[in-house]
């Protein structure tokens, strides 16, 4: 009896082990959070949250445990346009002075073999909270060369203006991620 | 005449007066307008540019307009003007030179925030000095929002002013800085 608890004790600690909890690398700036949107139909405009942070934890073994939670500060878009910038800080767009956080957090992952997956989960912007997917693929993972251990992946997500109630309604804009994280 | 005498304004201080207080309100109206603008209005890339090239030349005229008052004799004020009077209206044009600048400077520093230069008419451009605080097009912005209200509302409390003057007091406050009649009575 006591040797099987010993075993489950051992297996569950092995376990959780192998889970491990990362901190996103926000601090080294490995990490971004990136956007697309059409510029009427001719070309692509790009931006960028400056400011977030987050977590997840991840094994390599049981990729449909996995857990991520971002938290986004919306005040902090950049699309290297300071008037456009405030356009979109405004009410028309992300109202952040009402809504200044944006948060991911994911319900599901959807291991697809090969470092892809489906990662599923609510995501909060400008106050309204619908379900999207991330395709996620893993970039790559191990000891850093300053005595930490690394893990990274990206992923694209779609996600519509007029989903989450911008006043101007602008279409699709799609989520470029990309983060890498510490095992903390 | 050009100059000021010490009962009169002269041509300059009353085409430079009536001038800013057209482009000013001009300027506000404007400005009011254009940011609710579609994106795909005509007018959107157009009125931001012409608010912009107008805002700067504006200023360039009220250090003019500023220069020019110092230099000059000034009118004084008519004999049938209160004291107090006399204080409050002086309070306020200084109010809304200071209000002008504070919005020239606000509304350079939402366009600049960036690192971009302000392009006047095409003709030159204005550099950017560069961002001072974080979002500074937010902070500026809300300045330049709030302060242009003040500043419309003092005008119209000087407009007010102005006319109760002329239609209550009949006196020659409204008239000095008008031409063509006589504007020398010294009441």
């Amino acid at each position: 009896m006591t040797k099987i608890m010993t075993l489950i004790s051992t297996l569950l600690i092995t376990l959780s082990v192998n889970a491990a909890d990362y901190a996103i690398d926000t601090k080294g700036a490995h990490a971004s959070i990136n956007f697309k949107v059409q510029h009427l139909g001719f070309s692509w405009l790009t931006g960028r949250f400056n400011n977030f942070e987050g977590s997840f934890s991840y094994d390599e073994e049981k990729p449909e445990a996995s857990k991520i939670q971002v938290n986004i500060d919306t005040t902090s878009i950049d699309s290297n346009h300071a008037e456009r910038d405030k356009h979109l800080r405004s009410d028309d767009f992300l109202n952040v002075d009402k809504h200044p956080k944006a948060t991911f957090v994911s319900t599901g992952f959807k291991a697809l073999g090969n470092g892809k997956m489906k990662v599923m989960g609510d995501f909060t912007l400008n106050g309204v909270t619908k379900t999207i997917t991330i395709d996620a693929e893993k970039v790559g993972g191990g000891k850093d060369p300053w005595g930490g251990y690394r893990v990274g992946f990206s992923g694209d997500a779609k996600i519509n203006m007029g989903d989450f109630n911008f006043k101007k309604n602008y279409g699709d804009v799609w989520l470029e991620l990309h983060v890498e994280g510490i095992k903390k | 005449m050009l100059k000021n005498t010490k009962q009169t304004y002269g041509s300059f201080a009353k085409v430079m007066h009536w001038l800013v207080a057209l482009v000013v309100i001009a300027m506000f109206a404007v400005g009011f307008w254009m940011v609710t603008l579609d994106y795909y209005s005509e007018w959107y890339k157009v009125a931001p540019h012409y608010h912009k090239s107008v805002g700067i030349l504006l200023a360039i005229i009220v250090v003019f307009r500023l220069l020019w008052r110092v230099l000059n004799p000034r009118p004084e004020a008519l004999k049938s003007h209160a004291k107090w009077e006399i204080v409050i209206a002086h309070l306020a044009h200084w109010v809304m030179y200071i209000l002008l600048f504070a919005i020239f400077l606000s509304g350079y520093l939402i366009s600049t925030a960036d690192g971009r230069a302000i392009e006047v008419f095409n003709w030159f451009g204005v550099p950017s000095m560069g961002e001072f605080i974080a979002n500074q097009e937010d902070v500026a912005g809300e300045f330049h929002q709030y302060l242009a209200y003040f500043l419309i509302g003092l005008v119209l409390v000087h407009g007010a002013a102005a006319l109760k003057h002329h239609f209550i007091d009949k006196d020659s406050t409204l008239r000095r800085m008008m031409w063509g009649s006589d504007n020398s009575d010294h009441k």
